[in-house]
C-alpha cells in the first residue's frame, strides 16, 4: 500500500542524478578521469563518485592541473583527500608545460597562468588517453555554461562547438566518440551554489580552510581583494592590508578574489550566500571579467 | 523541498524572456552583477528597456544575432521548491529544442499573446508538450494589460484552446491570465483582474502536485553497472556483487520476488544498498544498488522487474520519432544505433507510416523520409531484445535516442507506442 507520497528532497534528486551520470561514464568509457582541484565543487563531485561505486573503490584516477600558483591550504587538502580514498592522483603541471616550451608565461602586472592551463590539461588528457573527463562545472555559474550538455563533446583538438551540440533527452547520454576525441562530463550541471553548500552541510564534508573566514594580507584591485603572494606583481598604489576574508571560489592565487566575511561555519556561509546579490564568479573571478564572452572563448579552446 | 522541472515555450514576442526574467528577479535568482551586465549591453545596443532575454542568451552568436540558439537551463528557488527551467527558443530549430527541453519536464508553460490569441505556434507548442507527455500544461495568456484586462478576451482564448486540447489528449491544463511586464498574476494575484479566482503563476508552480506523476506501480530497474569490489583487503566484500542503477518505475523492497530479463529467472531482493546504508524501499528517481538472493548472470542493459508485471520483451518497435539532424534524413532501410534505458543496440528502420504536420496534425502517408525537426510514425527492428513500455505509461522505459553510426551524433528521439 502506498500511503506516503514518495516525495524526494532536492538534494536527494540531484545526488541520484549525479550518481546515475557517473555510473554511465564508468560503464561506457574505457579511461575516465575526474578533475580534482580541491575546490568545493570537485570535493562534492568526489563524494558522489565515492557513493556511486561503494563499496568498490572509485574506478578512475583523479587529475589536477596545477598552475603552481595555488593556495597551499588547498594543495595540502587535495593530497590528503586522495590519500584517504586510496585514489590515484595525477598532477599535470603548468610549470612543466612552460619549461618544455609548450606555452609561454604571460608577463606584466596582470600575468596569470589561467589560460595556460588549457594546454596542460589537453596534454594530460592526451598523455593519459582519457576518453571521459569529469568536471565540477555548474550551469548556474556562467551563461555559456547554462547551455552546455552533461555529456559535452570535444573534438580531437579538445574544442567545444557550442552551436553544434548533441541533443540530450531524458536520462539517455550519448557516449559515442572516435579515438582522440573525448567527452567532458558535468555531473553537477543542475546544482546551484546553494545546493553545493547545503550538501556540504548535510553530508558533513570537509573543505579547505580558506573557504571559512580568516585573517589574510590582501590588496585591492578592480574592486576585488587579491591575496598578497609572491606570484602577483603589485603597483605602488596597491597597498597591502589585513582583513577578515573568505573565498567563495578557489582557483589561482593570481586571479581569485576573496570576499570580506566573518562566516566561520557552513551555516553562516549558507546564510551569507542566501542573502548575497552578486554571483560567485562575478564577485571573485578576474578571469571572467575580461569580456562578456570570455568564458565561452576559453571553453571553445578546451578550458574546463 | 522538492524539484519542479518546467519548460517554457513561446517566442520573445510573446514575452517569454520577460516572464522568465520576472520569475528570476522576483525570486532573487538574478544577481546585481548579472543585471548590470544586461543593462550595460542593452544601453550599448541602444535598447530603451532592459532586455532580459540577454540573461538567457549566453552564447556570443546569440547576442550578436539577437536570437536564442539552444536550450538554456536556469535555476531559482522559493522556500517551497527548487525550480529548473528549460528555456527553449522560439524560432530556430524549434521542434528539436522543445522536444529536448520537454523530455525531462514536469510541467510546460505555453505563452499566448492575448491580442493575437491561439496561433499556429501555440498549437504546435501544446502538441509537442503532449507528445512528450509532460504531465502538466499551463497556458499563460500574456499581455492582458494590452487588452484592458478583459475577462471576455481571456474566456475566448480559453474556449478556443480547450476545444483544440481535446484532440490532443492533453494532461492537466491550467489557464492563467498574466502581464509579465507589469507582474500581474505572476508572483501574486493581480488587482487588475478581480474576476480571476485562480492562483498566480508562481503559486501554481509551487503547489502543483507532481509526486504522483512518477510511475510507482510498474517495477522497472534497468541494470546500469555491476559493482564487484576487487579490494582483497576486506574479505567480507570478496563475494559482494551488487547491481547498480536508477529506479525507472515502481517501488522495490527487500524480500520482494523479482524477475531478471532477458533470462526470465526469478529470485528475491536480498538488500537495497547505498553508501549511506541499506534502505527499506527504493523508487524513482533513486540511484541504488540491489543485491539478490541467487546468483544469476546479470549485466548492464538487463532489466529487473516483478513476476506478474513485466515490460514487453521485443525486437520490433512502433514509435513516434522526432528527427534532429540536418545532414541526413530518416528513411526506410536506414541503420542506426539505439540507446534505450541502459541498453545499446543497432536498429533498422523498416517503415515510415506517416509524417505528422505539427501545426495541423495532418498525417502525410505519402512521405518517404523525415528531415530536420520533422516527426513521424515508424517501425523499427532491433538487433537484440529491448524491455519496453508504452511511453505514455513510463517515459524512462518508453523513450529512446538514435545515434548516427558515421558521425556519432544524436540524430533522433523516439517514443514507443503500442507496447503491450
Amino acid at each position: 500500500m502506498l500511503q506516503c507520497d514518495y516525495t524526494t528532497s532536492q538534494l536527494d534528486v540531484l545526488e541520484a542524478e549525479s550518481i546515475h551520470i557517473m555510473r554511465e561514464v564508468a560503464a561506457e568509457f574505457e579511461r575516465p578521469c575526474l578533475l580534482f582541484s580541491g575546490g568545493k565543487d570537485s570535493i562534492v563531485m568526489l563524494r558522489i563518485a565515492e557513493k556511486a561505486f561503494w563499496p568498490a573503490p572509485i574506478p578512475f584516477p583523479l587529475l589536477h592541473v596545477d598552475t603552481g600558483h595555488n593556495f597551499p591550504e588547498v594543495i595540502e587538502f587535495r593530497d590528503r583527500r586522495a590519500d584517504e580514498l586510496g585514489a590515484r592522483l595525477i598532477v599535470a603541471s603548468v610549470q612543466e608545460s612552460i619549461d618544455a616550451g609548450r606555452v609561454t608565461e604571460e608577463t606584466g602586472r596582470r600575468a596569470s597562468r589561467n589560460r595556460l592551463q588549457t594546454t596542460t590539461l589537453l596534454d594530460a588528457i592526451e598523455d593519459g588517453e582519457f576518453d571521459a573527463v569529469f568536471g565540477g562545472a555548474r550551469r548556474d555559474e556562467e551563461k555559456a555554461r547554462a547551455k552546455e550538455r552533461v555529456f559535452s563533446f570535444r573534438d580531437e583538438f579538445g574544442q567545444w562547438d557550442p552551436k553544434n551540440q548533441r541533443p540530450e533527452l531524458w536520462n539517455l547520454y550519448n557516449a559515442k566518440i572516435r579515438k582522440g576525441e573525448h567527452i567532458r562530463v558535468f555531473p553537477l550541471s543542475n546544482w546551484t551554489e546553494l545546493d553545493i553548500w547545503d550538501y556540504i552541510r548535510r553530508e558533513g564534508i570537509e573543505i579547505p580552510s580558506i573557504y571559512y573566514a580568516h585573517t589574510r594580507k590582501v590588496f585591492e584591485r578592480d574592486g576585488m581583494l587579491l591575496s598578497e603572494s609572491e606570484f602577483v606583481t603589485r603597483d605602488e598604489d596597491e597597498q597591502v592590508f589585513e582583513a577578515v576574508v573568505r573565498y567563495r571560489t578557489v582557483g589561482d592565487v593570481t586571479c581569485t578574489g576573496a570576499v570580506q566575511s566573518a562566516a566561520a561555519t557552513v551555516e553562516e556561509i549558507i546564510a551569507e550566500i542566501a542573502a548575497t546579490r552578486i554571483t560567485e564568479r562575478g564577485a571573485t573571478r578576474a578571469d571572467d571579467r575580461a569580456s562578456e564572452a570570455s568564458m565561452e572563448d576559453r571553453k571553445r579552446e578546451g578550458y574546463f | 523541498m522538492d524539484i519542479l522541472r518546467f519548460a517554457t515555450a513561446g517566442s520573445v514576442d510573446d514575452g517569454k524572456s520577460t516572464l522568465i526574467g520576472r520569475l528570476l528577479f522576483d525570486s532573487k535568482a538574478i544577481f546585481e552583477d548579472q543585471l548590470e551586465a544586461v543593462e550595460r549591453t542593452s544601453r550599448d545596443r541602444g535598447t530603451e528597456y532592459t532586455d532580459l532575454s540577454l540573461l538567457t542568451d549566453g552564447l556570443r552568436a546569440e547576442r550578436e544575432q539577437g536570437i536564442t540558439i539552444d536550450v538554456a537551463y536556469r535555476y531559482f528557488a522559493t522556500p517551497r521548491r527548487k525550480f529548473i527551467i528549460a528555456d527553449t527558443p522560439g524560432h530556430i530549430q524549434y521542434t528539436r529544442n522543445m522536444v529536448t527541453g520537454a523530455s525531462t519536464a514536469d510541467l510546460a508553460i505555453v505563452l499566448i499573446d492575448a491580442r493575437k490569441g491561439v496561433l499556429e505556434q501555440s498549437r504546435r507548442h501544446a502538441f509537442l508538450t503532449t507528445l512528450l507527455r509532460v504531465p502538466h500544461l499551463v497556458l499563460a495568456v500574456n499581455k492582458m494589460d494590452l487588452v484592458d484586462y478583459s475577462q471576455e478576451r481571456f474566456e475566448e482564448i480559453r474556449e478556443e484552446f480547450t476545444a483544440f486540447a481535446a484532440k490532443l489528449n492533453a494532461p492537466d491544463l491550467t489557464f492563467i491570465p498574466i502581464s509579465a511586464l507589469h507582474g500581474d498574476n505572476v508572483v501574486s494575484r493581480s488587482e487588475n483582474m478581480p474576476w480571476y479566482n485562480g492562483s498566480s503563476l508562481l503559486h501554481h508552480l509551487e503547489n502543483v502536485h507532481i509526486a504522483s506523476d512518477r510511475n510507482l506501480v510498474d517495477v522497472r530497474f534497468p541494470v546500469q553497472y555491476v559493482i564487484r569490489p576487487q579490494r582483497a583487503t576486506d574479505p567480507a566484500l570478496h563475494d559482494y556483487r551488487g547491481y547498480a542503477g536508477q529506479v525507472a518505475g515502481g517501488v522495490l523492497k527487500p524480500g520482494d520476488e523479482v524477475v531478471h530479463l532477458p533470462s526470465g529467472l526469478s529470485t528475491r531482493i536480498a538488500s537495497i544498498d547505498t553508501f549511506d546504508g541499506p534502505v527499506q524501499e527504493a523508487f524513482a528517481p533513486m540511484s541504488v544498488t540491489l543485491r539478490l538472493e541467487d546468483d544469476i548472470d546479470i549485466s548492464r542493459g538487463d532489466m529487473i522487474c516483478r513476476p506478474n508485471n513485466q515490460p514487453q520483451v521485443t525486437q520490433e518497435l512502433e514509435a513516434m520519432v522526432c528527427w534532429m539532424a540536418d545532414a541526413t534524413k530518416l528513411a526506410p532501410r536506414a541503420k542506426l544505433t539505439i540507446k534505450h534505458t541502459t541498453r545499446t543496440a543497432r536498429v533498422l528502420v523498416k517503415d515510415l507510416h506517416y509524417r505528422l504536420d505539427v501545426n495541423t496534425l495532418h498525417r502525410d502517408e505519402e512521405a518517404g523520409s523525415l528531415g530536420l525537426n520533422e516527426i513521424g510514425r515508424v517501425s523499427l527492428r532491433v538487433t537484440q531484445p529491448l524491455f519496453v513500455d508504452d511511453y505514455a505509461r513510463n517515459r524512462l522505459t518508453g523513450g529512446f535516442i538514435l545515434v548516427d553510426e558515421a558521425t556519432n551524433n544524436t540524430v533522433g528521439a523516439g517514443m514507443i507506442t503500442d507496447a503491450r
